[in-house]
């Protein structure tokens, strides 16, 4: 699940000054898991650029926006392209993802409501406590399953650092030091062995692979996507 | 070579000082400083890079100067800022100067300093630069050519190679196997961060016996300038423990006497703990006139 928090209304409505009409699209996917979208969020909003004087044509919310396919058929029911073609831009309750399908399925400029926030690390479908931080070079096997790239501040892949004190981090103390935990965790595991493997600098393209480098076939999935869009 | 690296080969106890580049372009006065009261008086003087990611001019142009002075300098490189090319090009740049020791450091995260919206790089931690060092000196570089065959460098650098730990944790057992891996990374000497009690640098010195570990260890000293800095690096500095005792004997002292206690308890901290390991890195803050003095307690 990707997470998102409310853009202070402020830089919305600086989005959209000058436009006297609004058209409000949602995200019934991860802004509901992470409150900041759904059917309430999307109501309070129109609420607030009626507040400011604006019109809202029409509000739809989706189950997916990062499925472009459905935003387009959602787009085409009946009223719906009437109601877009009244607003003068479509304002966006989803993460970047959401808002970039948005773009790419209607003919109008875009705002989005919200800031996809970094925590780090991404969640899973659902809400959850474990987190990935998409390195492209998972290393779980040698730190007894505790991901440090994002429970350490600083990523490492040799830790910990001197800034470990009393097993949380220097950055603030309730947050726990990541290595401390898989230091733990591998005395638990009878696996100390681990913790002195030399592990190697991150290799950084992994996290944006080059053409190149796309060999799975996800890949030529996306591609055969990309013709038919 | 190094000549810190031939004292401590000596056998002598080793003593290192410490100091800070300013935040702009007014270093002479360090460096006067650092001419007063380290030159002749201790075998290096390390400089702090961006010393808890707070913007200062950086640790190599205050290592050439220390240089030009006369004074041997120690390049400290923290891997906060700079990614692994910056950091391979610094250490070329460094050994073209003429500077050979350099202690490899993590570096403090950016949030606690003054520029808390920048971005943290850490692309290479503390054992990946030792490595990047070794590296360099062997002939090549962390690259490879477009054929993907190693690079071969034009001109190769020779460093004495340093690195910390901090004794006094909470969680011993981690810093001494970390300290472990970064002598196996290229690590030859080690400054530790401050001790101010001598049962639990005994304590940390007999695992690093039993680990092996056989590189020179230099204590690190850190001056107290009052109980209000005692409290603080208590509450606030991971891995350093100040005892009660210290604390209070510094504010039982009269304000113009502070200075003179605060020198005296280094000094007996040395006195304790100079059969454990082979040196002392002083770490005097600014108050680096009172060097001479810590030196008198210390009894050397």
């Amino acid at each position: 699940m990707l997470v998102t928090e409310p853009k202070p209304l402020d830089e919305v409505l600086q989005a959209t000054e000058g436009d006297g009409t609004l058209f409000l699209l949602g995200c019934g996917g991860c802004p509901v898991g992470a409150e900041t979208g759904g059917e309430g969020k999307l109501a309070a909003l129109k609420a607030s650029f009626e507040e400011k004087g604006k019109r809202v044509s029409g509000v739809m919310l989706v189950d997916f926006l990062c499925n472009k396919a459905l935003v387009g058929s959602r787009f085409q029911a009946p009223g719906r392209a009437e109601q877009v073609k009244r607003a003068e831009r479509v304002v966006v309750v989803s993460c970047g993802v959401g808002v970039q399908a948005a773009a790419a399925m209607v003919k109008k400029p875009v705002a989005p409501a919200l800031n996809t926030i970094s925590v780090n690390a991404t969640q899973g479908l659902w809400p959850s406590s474990e987190r990935c931080s998409l390195c492209g070079d998972c290393l779980l096997a040698y730190t007894g399953g505790i991901c440090p790239i994002n429970t350490c501040s600083k990523s490492l892949v040799n830790g910990t650092c001197g800034g470990t004190n009393d097993g949380k981090c220097e950055v603030s103390p309730e947050k726990d030091c990541g290595w401390y935990l898989i230091y733990k965790r591998l005395e638990d595991l009878g696996r100390l062995e681990d913790l002195r493997r030399l592990n190697e600098p991150r290799d950084h393209a992994k996290m944006d692979i080059p053409d190149a480098m796309r060999h799975g076939i996800y890949w030529a999935l996306e591609a055969a996507r990309k013709e038919e869009s | 070579m190094s000549r810190l690296k031939e004292e401590l080969e000596s056998g002598a106890f080793v003593f290192t000082g410490e100091i800070g580049p300013p935040k702009g372009t007014n270093l002479d006065p360090v460096i006067h400083e650092a001419e007063a009261s380290l030159k002749n008086r201790v075998a290096a003087v390390n400089v702090t890079d961006i010393q808890t990611a707070v913007m200062r001019a950086s640790s190599l142009v205050g290592c050439i100067r220390l240089k030009e002075a006369g004074i041997e300098p120690v390049l400290q490189m923290v891997c906060r800022d700079r990614n692994r090319l910056a950091l391979q090009s610094d250490l070329l740049s460094a050994s073209i100067l003429g500077i050979e020791n350099v202690l490899a450091i993590t570096g403090d995260h950016i949030l606690m300093g003054d520029h808390r919206q920048a971005m943290p790089v850490y692309d290479l931690d503390a054992v990946g630069l030792l490595k990047a060092m070794s590296l360099l000196e062997s002939g090549t570089d962390m690259g490879v050519d477009m054929k993907g065959n190693a690079n071969k460098l034009d001109g190769v650098p020779a460093f004495f190679k340093g690195c910390v730990v901090t004794p006094c944790a909470e969680a011993v057992e981690p810093q001494v196997i970390k300290l472990a891996k970064k002598v196996e990374a290229g690590a030859q000497f080690c400054q530790t961060q401050a001790v101010y009690d001598p049962k639990a640098f005994e304590a940390f010195m007999k695992l690093v016996q039993r680990e092996g570990i056989e590189i020179p260890i230099l204590l690190g000293i850190v001056m107290l300038k009052n109980a209000g800095m005692a409290k603080y690096m208590n509450n606030f500095v991971p891995g350093v423990q100040v005892p009660k005792s210290l604390s209070k004997r510094l504010k039982a002292c009269d304000k113009k006497d502070r200075a003179k206690v605060s020198a005296q308890i280094c000094g007996e901290l040395i006195r304790e703990t100079k059969d454990m390991c082979q040196g002392a890195h002083l770490m005097t803050l600014g108050w680096d006139r009172h060097v001479p003095a810590i030196l008198e307690a210390a009894g050397f």
